[in-house]
């Protein structure tokens, strides 16, 4: 049977995914956004259901595929591995596709946040005046209006220097080889750092510590060209700009991925798209040896490196404390509990874990006037467990995470991968990473 | 290098979780490493040891462990270590569960049944079967697949020692249909909705229905966190013995269950990695040196002294059916199979199938055996329904086979890392 309709690009066979189904509900039970909005039907119709509803025949899309968030909490729950996300991906880009209007307010929104790199390569420019404008009263009122961006954010504040400028200032791959030699014996294995668009902007600290850290560990780090990695623009139905943008990161990790060269995520979002969403949906050359070969920074050298007992025999000189959430895109990839179990051998640091609550902002989803309530219901139980929690800093991997928990609680939050490495002593010093010697 | 742990645990339903705290409280350090999310939402939360035989309801599971087929997993253990397995859960359990150690307590459930339990959440407790005080039992109209006026007419009809009346409430601030899980968070919260918190609307929508009976049964969605208050302040509003009564999965009891043994396995120091799938296995000379893990296509290596395989059965993905033969996908341990497939089924829809007895065979330390009678890997121990031999859905056994096999695997696998 031929589906009359338009498919999105590399749709593959789903059938064999929604067979298992036995309706059992568990996904609908884990669903944040049913739990909060009466509106939206759940994972088990927009998954296997809709999806044999519109095989092999002209049957619309249900609107509602865009008010799912793409947590992905769905998939972790079934227990037949129905591959609930890939189904509501790839729905959500046949609606885009074929039913709604591209001049229609929410596509050019959606549009809009989906290609956050580019608005934010533009303002990365002029930092300081983007971040005087961003957060201009009229221009957010006129965005909440006009466009229904919430005017209840804070937009992120952009770095004064970019990740990839600080890099490029510092000698790039060449003089990342030089320091990590300083702590290898031979030549030093080389990794490839995915920095995303989070890091290289906003969050520079993380991809700091990220080169800090490996470089400690003797390996020389490479930032190859790159573009998104997608997450935003799966979560908006926008399947032709992911993989335009996924072509693009393919093409600059062209050598990463003939040498076989790990690739490392500081975001567990950037990850799941390249290990898993992109294969899903996209058949091109290269990208399942870059799925197979991508993996969570702390992750590679926890498995790769002594970092476990390296971090057990750390002495550092204050102590911290800790409220972790574990984003939910770290659950299908067996990350949720890593940083909590990898910190809880250092003496003087404590980590709590605030419970397996959604922070409810999934990217680009809290960004939407008419999900922030929702998006500020499912974060609830986060704050309030935040709140009760000792201590009043948070950790999280995933930077929208943070933003929610910053915005809900007002707490500073960090990254794991920081945290290391000033535990290990490769992190921040003066303005510049200072590389301590590989002991032993 | 891998993730290196004394005791790895592959599968995280109750059969792991239960072999992860046995073998933690026995000293060792412990990972489990699990494919999906807990699957012990879908459970109904009761926790059988044995409920029927030949279809026959059982009075004493201990005793009855004696008629047991010679290859069921009880008989293997004997009677003294599935009590002592029990008792030992009961400790974790704590206050949340209730049952007679030698009885079978009958729990009425949602769909107008009555099941045969050894342990049953303490919210379950005022609506056993054997109980004959007058019964009303609710259900929301806008709750599906929960019907208190049919269940009520089947417990009737079953002949039940207690009148039994049901009744439909509608709750003003229920606009459209709610799923079990989510009003049970509605109530946890008790969220105020159509001007009322949650819990006031409840006790006064059941009072209008109420007609003085002795005690009141409402489906098990009374908050996941602390449904002892929730009942506790509607029995008092209502002047009623209010109780639970037990559903389909997915089910809140179930959830409850998971989030206690999650609580005790996070207490007992034990590391839990979900959503990844064990796929390989790498063997020499008998045993087993480590496995990998995959996880959205990257694969991360896991090594420890002992494993126990605790992957569930057909349902779990633990054993798989394919045309011609059943078999264990991950170590390749032998399950024995009638040689032609017509044999899977019995004549009859309600026979002995053969299917669901399908599973590895252990010796008494729990490692599964080849044909021949040899552990397939000395260092691997199988826990749950992974394990052959039992009809569990038919004979209730479910849990006890998965705490007590699982009790002793964990246990059996601490004691090896010593020796
Ligand atoms: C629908 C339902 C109803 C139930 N009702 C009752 C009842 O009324 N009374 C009662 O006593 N008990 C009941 N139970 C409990 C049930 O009896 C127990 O779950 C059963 O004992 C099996 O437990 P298990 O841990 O062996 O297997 P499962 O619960 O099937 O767990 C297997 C686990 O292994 C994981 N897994 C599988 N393959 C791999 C792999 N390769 N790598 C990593 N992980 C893997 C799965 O994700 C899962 O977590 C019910 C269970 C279900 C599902
Ligand atoms: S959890 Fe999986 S099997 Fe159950 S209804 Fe949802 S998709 Fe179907
Ligand atoms: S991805 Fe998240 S929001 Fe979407 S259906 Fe699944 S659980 Fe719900």
């Amino acid at each position: 049977m031929t589906d009359p309709r338009e498919q999105p690009p590399g749709n593959r066979d789903l059938r064999p995914g929604t067979d298992p189904c036995y309706k059992c509900g568990t996904c609908d039970a884990s669903c944040p956004v049913a739990d909060v909005d009466e509106d939206f039907p759940g994972p088990k119709f927009q998954g296997p259901e809709q999806w044999r509803l519109t095989r092999g025949s002209d049957r619309d899309v249900d609107p509602s595929i865009m008010a799912c968030s793409n947590c992905m909490r769905c998939d972790g729950a079934c227990p037949a591995s129905v591959p609930l996300s890939q189904l509501h991906n790839t729905a959500r880009g046949q609606y885009v596709t074929n039913q709604q209007s591209a001049f229609s307010r929410p596509a050019i929104r959606n549009r809009l946040l989906a290609n956050y790199r580019r608005g934010a390569a533009l303002a990365a420019r002029f930092p300081r005046l983007a971040n005087a404008v961003a957060n201009n009263r009229l221009l957010r009122w006129a965005m909440d209006r006009g466009l229904g961006i919430t005017a209840d954010r804070e937009l992120p504040t952009f770095a004064t220097q970019t990740f990839r400028s600080w890099w490029e200032d510092r000698g790039g791959a060449d003089a990342s080889r030089e320091r990590a030699a300083r702590n290898c014996e031979d030549d030093p294995p080389v990794v490839a750092y995915f920095h995303g668009c989070y890091t290289n902007y906003h969050t520079v600290e993380v991809g700091k510590a990220l080169v800090g850290l490996y470089e400690s560990f003797g390996y020389a780090v490479t930032v190859p060209p790159q573009a998104c990695s997608g997450t935003p623009m799966f979560a908006n139905g926008r399947l032709d700009d992911a993989k335009r943008e996924h072509e693009r990161t393919l093409a600059g990790f062209r050598d990463a991925i003939a040498d076989g060269a790990p690739i490392l995520t500081s975001c567990t979002s950037c990850s799941m798209a390249l290990r898993q969403e992109h294969p899903e949906l996209f058949d091109l050359a290269g990208i399942d040896e870059l799925a197979g070969n991508t993996w969570d920074a702390l992750e590679y050298l926890r498995v790769h490196e002594d970092l476990a007992d390296r971090l057990a025999a750390a002495t550092p000189e204050e102590s911290s404390t800790y409220v972790y959430h574990a984003p939910c895109h770290a659950r299908n990839q067996g990350l949720a509990r890593q940083a909590r179990e990898l910190l809880a051998d250092v003496s003087g640091v404590t980590v709590t874990d605030v419970g397996d609550s959604c922070s409810g902002i999934s990217g680009t989803y809290g960004w939407k006037a008419e999900h922030y309530g929702h998006s500020m219901a499912i974060g609830e139980p986060m704050f309030e467990h935040m709140e009760t929690a000792p201590g009043d800093t948070g950790l999280t991997e995933c930077p929208t995470c943070a933003m929610q928990m910053e915005h809900g609680t007002g707490y500073e939050v960090e990254h794991p991968i920081v945290v290391v490495a000033d535990v290990l002593g490769c992190g921040l010093a003066d303005g510049a990473y200072e590389i301590t010697e590989r002991s032993g | 290098m891998a993730i290196e742990d004394d005791v790895l645990v592959i599968g995280g339903g109750l059969a792991g979780m239960t072999a992860a705290l046995a073998a933690a409280a026995a000293g060792s350090s412990v990972r489990v490493v699990s494919k999906a999310e807990s699957s012990l939402g879908h459970a109904s939360g009761l926790l059988d040891v044995l409920g029927r035989i030949d279809g026959e309801l059982v009075s004493d599971p201990y005793r009855a462990i004696a008629r047991v087929d010679t290859d069921h997993p009880y008989a293997m253990l004997g009677t003294d270590r599935v009590r002592q397995a029990m008792d030992w859960f009961d400790g974790i359990l704590g206050d949340a569960y209730t049952g007679d150690s030698h009885t079978n307590a009958l729990v009425p459930t949602i769909a107008g049944t009555v099941t045969p339990t050894a342990r049953y959440p303490r919210t379950m407790a005022a609506g056993l079967a054997s109980d004959d005080r007058s019964t009303l039992l609710v259900d929301i109209d806008r709750m599906p697949a929960v019907d208190a006026p049919l269940a009520a007419a089947r417990l009737e009809a079953a002949g039940v020692p207690f009148s039994v009346r049901g009744a439909s409430i509608t709750m003003p601030g229920l606009a459209t249909d709610i799923t079990r899980s989510h009003f049970a968070r509605l109530v946890d919260r008790n969220e105020t909705i159509a001007d009322e918190p949650i819990r006031d609307q409840l006790a006064a929508a059941i009072a209008s229905v109420h007609d003085g009976e002795a005690r009141i049964g409402f489906p098990a969605v009374l908050g996941l966190e602390q449904p002892a208050v929730v009942i506790d302040y509607l029995s008092a509003a209502l002047d009623a013995d209010v109780f639970e009564l037990p559903t389909d999965p997915p089910s809140v009891p179930g959830e409850r269950l998971t989030r206690l043994l999650e609580a005790a396995l996070d207490d007992a120091g034990v590391r839990m990695t979900a959503g990844v799938p064990i796929v390989d296995v790498n063997a020499a000379d008998g045993r087993v040196r480590d496995v990998r893990g995959t996880h959205a296509n990257t694969s991360v290596p896991y090594r420890a002294d002992q494993y126990i395989l605790a992957t569930g059965g057909l349902v779990g993905g633990g054993v798989v059916a394919d045309r011609s033969t059943v078999h264990e996908p991950l170590f390749g341990c032998h399950v024995s199979q009638p040689a032609d497939r017509a044999d899977w089924y019995a004549d009859t829809p309600a026979g002995p199938h053969a299917f669901p007895r399908f599973g590895v065979h252990t010796d008494h330390e729990m490692r599964p055996l080849e044909a021949d009678g040899m552990p397939t890997f000395v260092n691997l121990r199988a826990a749950g329904a992974v394990i052959g031999g039992a009809d569990f859905p038919a004979q209730h056994a479910g849990s006890g086979i998965s705490i007590a096999t699982g009790w002793h695997a964990g246990r059996r696998a601490a004691e090896a890392i010593d020796r």
